[in-house]
């Protein structure tokens, strides 16, 4: 159970990588790094999931609340190479429905 | 008391300096579990013990002594460190009574009843991964053949998501209506839900209202793993997808409800992730897997099939729950 979380900022502008397992051990290392940021007014943040190998709903509760905190301060999240796993829990969430969600092998649209 | 114990060590180290047996080494550590337990710190042993010294070898050198009174010096944190364990480990204890109440508190507060109605057999089995169960399972009927079931699960876990799932059960318990539709019910429950919890918490929740008389059941979803219907007929499984936003992010989500009718032996099997989302060392269960389990017992009453289907997914993780298990189902009888 690991998870490795880099981020990158420049200009208001958040570029993310996240690999391995985010799940109710590792969920609090990921959210700890996205707080840092997420105050930011307008702030742009792109997060890269293709080397999450799995996600549960804890996960997913990281990434509602970043998603919440930053639209509230006008920005913007988008996460992006999500595998179909991954897909299907934020569509069966309804999420995917709210939040700017590309699956893996798809260019951007 | 405390000379009756300096006598006493001091009797052991004149024991132990004469002969140096493994015996003498045996009474010393026998002793000093004895000291531990009188909550004797290491300072003290140490003062025992160069007054024992003392008392055997008086002609010892200055600087022997003095040696010993900077050890103690050195000791003296050691013992606020070994005081300090010893009032975590009571705390701890403290917690875990309190936390066993809480669960119980939880376990009577969250009971439900199963509905009782013509043509219809349920089961239902609910297991927590930890004390407190993050999945909540309500019922509600009434004479006139109508039967809800609302089955939730808090993201999240232990108690924050217990307390959490005690707003569910006053939201449904205030709205108290057992015809009520799914898009009603979830739509009230957001809106409560919403409200009081923060960001990085929210509730997935499917509801189904089953009407005996023409044997309909009208489903919903907020967010949550879609039911399962099984057709006895055609020995077939389909999902039930029905869209809708988990409760607790917006207060503007709306719900979709969609309604089928059950034939006889017909199963509709409702769920949480802790079910689907099952994991053994070469990787996620299967859906199927899941399916042939329900299939195989299909003739049973349906309790003996919930049954069935979470003793063989606890035996694939070698008994290792990770997330709290709960599944019902509804059979058409």
């Amino acid at each position: 159970m690991n998870i490795q979380v880099d981020l990158e900022e420049a200009n208001n502008v958040l570029t993310g990588f996240i690999r391995g397992e985010i799940d109710a051990f590792t969920a609090p290392v990921l959210r700890d790094k996205l707080e840092n940021y997420q105050h930011h007014e307008g702030l742009n943040a792109e997060l890269d999931l293709s080397d999450v190998n799995y996600m549960d709903s804890t996960g997913l509760g990281v990434f509602v609340a970043f998603y919440k905190t930053v639209n509230a301060k006008g920005g913007h999240v988008k996460l992006k190479g999500l595998s179909a796993r991954l897909k299907r829990l934020f569509d069966i969430t309804g999420l995917g429905d709210i939040m700017d969600i590309e699956a893996a092998g798809k260019g951007g649209n | 008391m405390v000379q009756k114990i300096e006598s006493q060590y001091k009797e052991i180290l004149n024991q132990y300096m004469q002969r140096q047996s493994e015996q003498n080494l045996y009474v010393g550590q026998n002793f000093s579990r004895q000291l531990i337990s009188e909550n004797t710190s290491p300072e003290e042993v140490i003062s025992m013990h160069k007054a024992a010294m003392q008392e055997l070898y008086s002609d010892m050198p200055e600087e022997v002594w003095h040696s010993f009174d900077f050890l103690i010096e050195m000791m003296i944190n050691y013992g606020l460190a070994l005081q300090e364990r010893q009032s975590l480990l009571k705390r701890q204890e403290e917690l875990k009574v309190e936390m066993d109440l809480a669960a119980h508190v939880q376990e009577t507060l969250l009971k439900t009843k199963l509905p009782a109605l013509e043509g219809l057999d349920i089961g239902l089995l609910s297991v927590p991964a930890r004390k407190m169960n993050g999945d909540y399972i309500y019922f509600i009927s009434d004479q006139a053949g109508h039967a809800g079931v609302a089955v939730a699960d808090v993201i999240g876990k232990g108690l924050p998501a217990a307390l959490c799932m005690s707003m569910v059960k006053f939201g449904m318990d205030s709205l108290n209506d057992s015809t009520a539709l799914p898009k009603q019910v979830l739509e009230t429950i957001n809106r409560i839900v919403e409200k009081s919890i923060d960001d990085s918490m929210f509730v997935s929740m499917f509801y189904g209202r089953y009407k005996a008389s023409d044997a309909t059941l009208t489903y919903g979803s907020a967010g949550h793993e879609p039911a399962i219907l099984y057709r006895a007929k055609t020995r077939e499984f389909f999902e039930l997808p029905a869209k809708g936003l988990l409760l607790g992010v917006s207060p503007l989500a709306t719900y979709e409800e969609h309604t089928i009718s059950l034939e006889k032996n017909d199963l509709v099997v409702m769920m949480t992730d802790g079910v689907t989302e099952c994991r053994t060392d070469e990787g996620f269960i299967e859906r199927d897997v899941i399916f042939d389990l329900i299939e195989s017992k299909k003739d049973e009453p349906a309790q003996v099939i919930v049954q069935h289907v979470y003793d063989e997914l606890d035996r694939m993780q070698n008994a290792e729950l990770r997330d709290d298990f709960t599944l019902v189902i509804y059979k058409k009888i």
